[in-house]
């Protein structure tokens, strides 16, 4: 085998099951492409490659000992929101310091349960509040694809843009992500990776750095529906340290991939035609309505009227539960520690110089939004919009199985390019934030190369717990559109 | 909705974060711009709506009351910027 790092997941599964390459190997493989890529690229924030062989080494014993696991000896990536014990753990802020937790996340455990290896810590928006990487402590980290003939950097989509990038560029075999407004999807849709945020409960938020809690959700980032699907079987399912995880089996995606899309009704909302959507972006959305007709779906228009009202009825809910959640960086428990002159102003201190702007802005609108007078006319309203974005869709699922949309209006965009205008950069989860407002499971694939040569993805969006459905269309799509592989190496 | 300087001011010391001036001046228009985009939402009826609290139509599990985790004081405070005999160590707050 030539470069263990081009294997899809699945292949490398299959490689190892058959012996033909050990977990050492496979790592070592990917950590000698870290160490080339990393400077350039800046996808892990924390390169892990000591952990990574103890590891590996462990999953070779248990390989020769018939005790494999479904992910045994996979190196994977893992975005730094999640919880890793005894292995710094920073959301990509200058507020958690050296944090160290003294636990594991749920989520991550149960990947190291199934006999995964962990590279390192993915790079990240801070707080995942972002959409381009660019609001990272650590500084953003970079799309491997760039536009055609041009060098600029462009980023990687947010907030797991640390994941999406290191996926595109073979620094790991698939990585772990979260998605609040669309931070597995965006990232995923720029890259042309794979990237699927399951339904609100489907995985264990607990030991994943909380940003707001009615809408965070975890989810993979990978190279192929094959491999997301692998990755989200292992990932999900139930977890009693969290009364908001669902108690539902969770089936073999992999295993329903197969079936195909014959008969599947999709919706195709008129209401996300908007203006501003680029036309190559509006093209492939047609032909991705082709092609799922082609395999025997029926096409059915369909509205959800309250589309135009998520976007801000997100930045209502998400600032304020992020203003809530955020309230636990004081200085005093875990991270940095800015001394004042009495307790309060050693709290401002630490908050001022431990949190970057986009933090301090979205803190700041959640408790404007949730201070005294205000809770009815921003909070309970947005609550209220948001049961009727749900109706929209609990509506639609009379008719139609899977919905159909791009993930974002454009292709990936270079850096400074939005961050100047934070409304500007809110409109990159135009197309994915309703998901997370209805609580469903979304999922983009890549669809297509714009006329700059960079990706461009689908999103399905599908009913609660029907993530085998949305990963039987995105395989269909896949199928028709081929994969996507950065043309040229530059970073290393 | 105008958010002025001085309101920017008071949200910030709720929120237990300090500004400079020149934040200030900044976040006067920025909060500004946001909250008038949220606005558009005043054009929703939503007299008969009840506000969501919930995704998914799920009860809470509920478990027996018993003590399941602790006797990890020294765990607790591992993390923290300083501690003694595992207490967290702040400024003085009475005189």
């Amino acid at each position: 085998m030539t470069d263990l790092t081009k294997l899809t997941l699945t292949e490398a599964r299959d490689a190892i099951a058959k012996k033909k390459v050990s977990a050492v190997e496979l790592t070592e493989a990917h950590l000698k492409a870290i160490e080339a890529g990393n400077g350039a690229l800046n996808v892990y924030v924390l390169p892990t490659p000591e952990h990574a062989l103890e590891q590996a080494k462990a999953s070779d014993a248990r390989i020769a000992k018939g005790d494999a696991g479904e992910l045994e000896g996979l190196p994977l990536g893992i975005k730094d929101l999640f919880c890793t014990e005894g292995i710094r753990t920073t959301a990509c802020s200058n507020i958690l310091d050296d944090f160290k937790p003294r636990y594991e996340s749920t989520v991550t455990q149960n990947l190291w349960n199934a006999g995964a290896v962990m590279l390192g810590k993915l790079n990240n928006d801070e707080f995942a509040m972002g959409s381009s990487n660019e609001t990272s402590a650590f500084g953003p980290a970079v799309n491997p694809w760039r536009r055609e003939g041009k060098e600029d950097k462009l980023v990687p989509g947010g907030s797991s843009g640390g994941s999406s990038a290191a996926v595109a560029a073979n620094l790991c075999l698939a990585a772990t992500a979260t998605d609040t407004g669309g931070s597995i999807r965006q990232p995923a849709a720029l890259t042309g990776t794979v990237g699927i945020k399951p339904t609100y409960g489907r995985c264990s938020r607990w030991g994943i750095v909380a940003f707001a809690s009615s809408l965070d959700q975890a989810g993979p980032i990978a190279r192929t529906v094959e491999d997301a699907a692998l990755m989200l079987k292992v990932m999900a399912g139930h977890d009693p340290k969290d009364s908001t995880s669902v108690d539902a089996p969770v089936p073999d995606y992999a295993a329903a991939l197969k079936d195909g899309v014959k008969g599947l009704r999709v919706g195709v909302p008129k209401e996300y035609r908007i203006n501003g959507m680029s036309e190559e972006a509006a093209k492939l959305w047609d032909q991705g309505i082709e092609w799922l007709k082609t395999a025997g779906a029926t096409i059915h228009d369909i509205s959800l009227p309250h589309t135009k009202y998520a976007l801000p009825a997100y930045y209502i809910i998400a600032p304020a539960e992020a203003s809530s959640n955020l309230a636990r960086y004081d200085g005093v428990r875990y991270g940095m520690r800015k001394p004042g002159k009495d307790l309060i102003d050693t709290y401002e201190e630490t908050r001022s110089q431990g949190f970057g702007a986009e933090v301090k802005r979205r803190v700041l609108i959640g408790t404007y939004v949730l201070s005294a007078g205000y809770y009815d006319a921003y909070y309970l309203k947005a609550q209220k919009v948001r049961t009727l974005i749900k109706g929209d869709f609990d509506k639609a699922w009379d008719d139609v199985d899977v919905v159909l949309t791009p993930t974002t209006p454009s292709p990936a965009f270079a850096f400074g390019e939005k961050s100047g205008d934070p409304l500007q950069m809110y409109l990159e989860d135009i197309f994915t934030v309703t998901v997370n407002m209805a609580g469903l499971p979304g999922i983009s694939v890549p669809a297509g190369l714009s006329s700059e040569g960079t990706p461009l993805g689908l999103q399905l969006i599908g009913k609660p717990f029907d993530e085998a459905t949305l990963l039987r269309a995105a395989k269909t799509i896949e199928d028709a559109a081929g994969h996507f592989h950065v043309p040229q190496i530059w970073w290393s | 909705m105008h958010v002025d300087e001085a309101t920017v001011r008071r949200i910030a010391r709720l929120a237990r974060i300090k500004i400079t001036d020149d934040e200030a001046k900044g976040l006067e228009g920025e909060l500004s711009a946001i909250l008038d985009w949220v606005e558009q939402l005043s054009e929703v009826d939503t007299d008969k709506v009840e506000p969501m609290t919930r995704v998914v139509p799920i009860s809470l599990k509920q478990r027996e009351d018993v003590v399941t985790d602790g006797e990890k004081a020294d765990e607790i405070v591992a993390n923290a910027p300083m501690s003694e005999d595992d207490f967290f160590v702040v400024p003085k707050v009475v005189e």
